[in-house]
């Protein structure tokens, strides 16, 4: 990768944060991915902790194992090193069924209407490709996916609600999530999903991770709750 | 058993270790204790190893009786503490027998304290750690009756000296690393940042405290959720600040000037509402100094036998 793409700011006295572009892209997620991947493989013991996002990596480190200007070496270090040709680790591609409709995605009809589109198109272009996780956040097990197709997008609700049932589906923009819990928001809901996004006491407590692909697929609403899905 | 029966939770008492590290990229928070200094020396003053687990106690109100030999040590916030009735000191080790009550009445200045227990409290770990963090699910609050086990009591009682307590203050400086986005905030903003005071609002919790005040002009624009550092300064579009704290979320996309210094947290997570907050900038040089001292003295700092 080009050094030029990468900038690295002070995120406070033990904290760096590496932006490495500034668009959302599978190709700017893919360094995101890549330089966690390094820092978190070869920087073990120095490392407190990282945070992958869309288009950055917040890297905390101990202050008593390693010093800043080390950290920012090796980071730059990583970085040259995807200039080569990348090691092109694909994401796992990872199935989640949804129950699309009406009494699962409460905001399926203002969506289809707002963007003038039958609610079946809806349901059809959100599943019709695949997504890529690029981040994880808010809560755990929360992924946000993208990009929807611009005919689907539509803005976060005006205000947002105080209970989204657990595994409802959701879209804000272009981007589309699984709820992981219920929890308080604003994302416009078409459907739900069965599938248990986080589990703190199962081995692999997500079923997804950062650079995965998620294939929607639609099921009905008995096989939804024959998949343990919430009525 | 070793331990304490719960007589009274209290408003909020929580168990916190060190905190749940390395599950950022999962989403999860990292928990911890609201004041890292106090916590260590609750430890410290039972002979814990650092990162043991105790009570954080918000706003006081925790009733425990003894089941069996232990000791204890309260630290933080100032909050009356009486063991069978009587006044006793904070900062310093008790050996404690069953039937012995300890009672923890209502801060005056500042918010939370620590009670460290010999060996530490027995709790359920998750990913690593017992800090609880309600809105994850992970854990829950103390509650009446609920048996709590730790270890045998050690054979002296230890005081921290009196020079080395910290002392919650009703109103705070903090020093801040400027980091993130702050060249894109104007001069003008960054001046006001600095010389305003701003309070302390009420809608305040472990996760981050809301600043009210003079409204600190943001950049605008639209920009990726990012990376969320331990004391990160945002200012959200009605430029009213929010320093996010212990179970901050991981990422977030407003706009941040810099990072509040670790070694200052403990002093807003200690502020109750209305409380006056200052800020001032500090090189990353000297942020880096400060901590490496604090460390150095607190590794020279000898207990006192007290008993």
């Amino acid at each position: 990768m080009p050094d030029n793409l990468m900038r690295i700011e002070v995120a406070g006295e033990n904290a760096l944060i590496v932006y490495l572009g500034d668009a959302l892209s599978p190709v700017v997620a893919d360094r995101v991915r890549w330089l966690d991947q390094q820092l978190r493989e070869r920087l073990a013991d120095q490392l407190i902790d990282t945070v992958p996002s869309y288009a950055s990596v917040l890297v905390i480190y101990r202050p008593d194992r390693i010093r800043m200007e080390a950290l920012q070496e090796y980071i730059e270090e990583f970085g040259r090193a995807t200039s080569e040709p990348m090691t092109k680790e694909e994401g796992r591609l990872v199935t989640l069924p949804v129950w699309y409709g009406t009494e699962s995605g409460p905001d399926l009809v203002a969506l289809a209407e707002s963007n003038g589109l039958s609610l079946d198109e809806v349901v059809r272009r959100h599943h019709a490709r695949q997504y890529r996780v690029y981040a994880i956040g808010f809560a755990p097990g929360f992924a946000y996916l993208g990009e929807v197709d611009e005919a689907i997008a539509r803005p976060r609700l005006a205000t947002p609600r105080q209970h989204v049932p657990k595994g409802s589906v959701g879209i804000a923009d272009r981007q589309t999530a699984v709820y992981p819990a219920e929890s308080p928001g604003g994302w416009n809901l078409i459907g739900r999903c069965p599938v248990r996004m986080f589990d703190p006491l199962a081995a692999a407590p997500m079923p997804v991770g950062v650079g995965d692909r998620i294939q929607f697929e639609p099921i009905s609403r008995s096989e939804h709750l024959e998949l343990g899905g919430a009525p | 058993m070793n331990g304490f029966r719960v007589l009274e939770p209290g408003v909020l008492s929580l168990f916190q270790d060190a905190g749940r590290l390395g599950y950022h990229a999962l989403g999860m928070t990292a928990g911890g204790p609201m004041d890292g200094a106090a916590f260590y020396w609750a430890n410290r003053l039972v002979g814990n190893h650092e990162g043991a687990t105790t009570l954080e106690v918000a706003q006081g109100g925790l009733r425990l009786e003894c089941t069996g030999d232990t000791s204890v040590a309260v630290t933080g916030a100032a909050m009356p503490l009486k063991i069978n009735g009587q006044t006793k000191a904070l900062w310093r080790s008790y050996r404690v027998a069953p039937g012995d009550v300890l009672e923890l009445g209502h801060a005056t200045v500042g918010l939370r304290t620590y009670v460290a227990a010999a060996a530490g409290f027995e709790a359920p770990v998750y990913f690593g750690s017992t800090a609880v963090v309600r809105r994850e699910g992970l854990g829950k609050p103390l509650h009446a009756g609920q048996e709590l086990v730790c270890g045998a009591s050690t054979d002296t009682d230890w005081a921290l000296p009196m020079d080395q307590i910290p002392r919650c203050e009703a109103t705070v400086t903090l020093r801040v690393v400027e980091g993130y986005q702050v060249s894109e905030f104007s001069a003008g903003s960054r001046e006001l940042f600095y010389r305003s005071a701003f309070q302390v609002s009420p809608r305040s919790d472990r996760m981050g405290y809301r600043l009210e005040g003079n409204a600190v002009a943001a950049p605008a624009g639209e920009r990726f959720s990012e990376g969320i550092a331990y004391g990160a300064v945002q200012v959200p579009p009605d430029g009213q600040p929010i320093v996010l704290l212990n179970d901050r979320q991981t990422i977030g996309g407003y706009p941040k000037l810099g990072t509040v210094l670790s070694l200052d947290c403990w002093k807003l997570a200690q502020c109750a509402p209305g409380a006056k907050v200052c800020f001032e900038d500090i090189s990353l040089e000297a942020a880096q100094a400060a901590v490496e001292e604090a460390a150095a003295t607190r590794e020279a700092t000898a207990l006192k036998r007290s008993a």
